[in-house]
């Protein structure tokens, strides 16, 4: 018997959240801004992913002779780039530097920002005291000053790059995450939890996390479009990724100087930021009008 | 009043303890020796043994930040690597530009952000509001060091008509206000200017559209109340809270104009960074970081005391 009212209890709850989830999907599916958005988003990682069988040519393979080649040069269809190699290719595989650089530090501070936060909200007290005041800190430099201040300072290199900014996402979604997590606090069935004995990791995990993850989630999908632009302006100004790799920061950085040679063939990269920044920034906001976060 | 400016003077401090603590950090987490990292690679052995007496990197870090720190308020930054001059003076010469560039940036960007927002939020749901709506969605998802080359390319390589780089024939010493000097700020200023411009669109559009739902809106509608007069008093309502998003969008140009000034050469505080960071110059690096993150700080400070004095209900938030 207590096995049967177990799995009921929990088909109920599945049942419930797909329905939840279901309603979330009809909403942003009616979004066209949304949807079209995130069509650009999904094809930008297909691009990434299968760069190697997309790009015709090899990215780092270049041709002295083909140096600056124009946009519509045969066999280059996007012309050549200052060493020579296909801008197409090099377009194509950068996405996957590129989209790495930017959502990954987005998702590590959503892990670890989204758990400080949680934790400095739940406790409450002096923990949140204290926690809150030292967040306030990074929260005190204007975030492209701490990117650039902390790989400045530890040098160029991808993982520089990765670890500056994660500690600038860090501060914002601890916030949000703190304050989502203390008004979750305050409300009945958690003291009803409490008070029939639950633990605290329990309780976080059980009845917390449900309530707040959305919104979290939520508002750091809103950064991802920030830390893309981020990301490649480290990468341009010679922090970040390191040549000869492909991504699209560096390239629009060593393209620069080719300015008055081939003026429309620099500004190529910078058209791929700027897609891949405002579809996630247009999938965010598709986003969030469905799951219904207010901000 | 006072007592609210009094408290959070107060609670300043440790935000500032703090900010330089980092910027002391910056110098330590560089990899190798700290001692290297802010010498010249061919330092002689008297000078080595002179910067190990003044920074004292054999003591313990809280001694060594005291230390720093006591020097930083008495304005001595030390000495940039590359050039060997104070970074304080540095810094303070280049300061100026960027205050230039960024004031000039955000007043472009308040009046054209303004009234978008204004517009779009007033005649929600119109044309005009989608329009609106749709440029500041562009405006805060382009990378703006682009758009920078971009106009670039537009204005001086194929048009012609503005320089590229450099503020003028002054250089970076001689300000003037003069069309001379002027074309050069012209590209930066505006390719600054979409930063606030999208942000600044979309929180007055939400205010204007907030307020306008408000009772008091309908209860002056319902005595008789003009649209012109309506619009004084929704403006009204607007002001703290568009004040305080200028007053942090001025900090955010601040310190944001690095990439900016890179691509225009435009010699300020984010050209010096840039400068910092191609030469691995840390004393340069980390003076500069100290003092635009103390320029936001303070400037928070100010943005907070003069939207409360706007509007009262704020002191007990």
């Amino acid at each position: 018997m207590a096995v049967t009212a177990d799995s009921i209890a929990q088909l109920a709850t599945v049942e419930k959240s797909r329905g939840y989830w279901r309603s979330v999907g009809a909403r942003f599916l009616r979004d066209k801004v949304a949807v079209c958005a995130g069509l650009v988003a999904a094809g930008l990682i297909l691009m990434a992913i299968f760069a190697p069988w997309i790009a015709p040519a090899d990215p780092l393979d270049g041709s002295m002779i083909k140096r600056l080649s124009p946009i519509g040069t045969e066999g280059y269809p996007l012309g050549a780039d200052e060493l020579g190699r296909d801008m197409l290719s090099r377009l194509i595989y950068g996405a996957r530097l590129s989209l790495f650089m930017g959502v990954v530090p987005v998702l590590i501070a959503f892990a670890i920002g989204g758990a400080i936060g949680v934790a400095a909200g739940y406790l409450g007290g002096w923990v949140n005291t204290i926690t809150m005041r030292v967040l306030d800190v990074l929260y005190a430099f204007p975030s492209v000053l701490l990117a650039i201040a902390i790989s400045g300072a530890l040098g160029a290199g991808i993982l520089n790059g990765l670890l500056s900014l994660t500690v600038v996402f860090i501060p914002p979604i601890a916030r949000v995450a703190e304050s989502v997590t203390t008004s979750v606090r305050k409300l009945e069935y958690i003291e009803a939890a409490q008070a029939s004995g639950a633990s605290s990791l329990r309780i976080v995990r059980d009845h917390v996390l449900g309530n707040v993850l959305g919104p979290i989630f939520v508002y750091a999908t809103s950064l991802i479009s920030v830390s893309m632009i981020l990301a490649a302006g480290l990468s341009f100004l010679g922090l970040g990724v390191s040549p000869p790799n492909a991504e699209w920061g560096l390239m629009l950085n060593t393209l620069r100087n080719a300015i008055y040679v081939q003026p429309w063939l620099a500004a190529l990269p910078g058209v791929m930021i700027f897609l891949t920044s405002i579809s996630f920034n247009m999938l965010s906001d598709g986003l969030r009008s469905a799951m219904d976060v207010k901000q | 009043m006072i007592s609210f400016i009094l408290r959070r003077v107060v609670y300043t401090v440790p935000i500032m303890l703090g900010v330089s603590l980092v910027c002391f950090a910056l110098v330590h987490i560089s990899p190798g020796d700290p001692l290297v990292s802010i010498l010249p690679p061919d330092a002689s052995v008297e000078l080595q043994e002179q910067m190990m007496a003044i920074y004292g990197f054999d003591r313990s870090y809280p001694e060594q930040f005291l230390r720093w720190l006591g020097r930083a308020v008495q304005g001595d930054l030390g000495n940039s690597i590359a050039t060997g001059r104070p970074v304080a003076t540095e810094v303070f010469n280049a300061v100026g530009n960027t205050l230039i560039l960024a004031v000039t940036a955000t007043i472009i960007g308040f009046t054209l952000g303004g009234l978008f927002g204004f517009v779009a939020g007033y005649f929600r749901d119109s044309w005009i509001d989608k329009l609106a709506t749709a440029i500041s969605v562009i405006g805060v998802s382009v990378p703006h060091y682009w758009l920078g080359m971009v106009m670039v390319i537009i204005f001086s390589v194929e048009l012609r008509w503005l320089p590229a780089t450099g503020a003028g024939p002054g250089g970076s010493s001689q300000w003037v206000w003069d069309w001379e000097h002027m074309q050069y700020l012209i590209l930066p200023a505006i390719t600054m200017s979409v930063i606030p411009m999208g942000i600044v669109a979309r929180t007055v559009r939400a205010l204007v559209a907030d307020i306008l739902q408000q009772e008091f809106v309908s209860g002056l509608r319902a005595k008789g109340l003009l649209d012109r007069g309506v619009l004084a008093h929704v403006i009204k309502n607007a002001a703290p809270t568009a004040l305080a998003v200028m007053g942090l969008q001025l900090g955010y140009l601040l310190g944001g104009s690095i990439l900016i000034e890179t691509v225009f050469s435009w010699p300020g505080t984010g050209f010096l960074l840039g400068q910092a960071i191609f030469q691995r110059d840390l004393p340069l690096l980390q003076g500069t970081i100290l003092v635009l993150a103390m320029f936001f700080v303070i400037l928070n400070l100010l943005v907070d005391v003069a939207q409360t004095a706007l509007d009262p209900r704020l002191q007990r938030g």
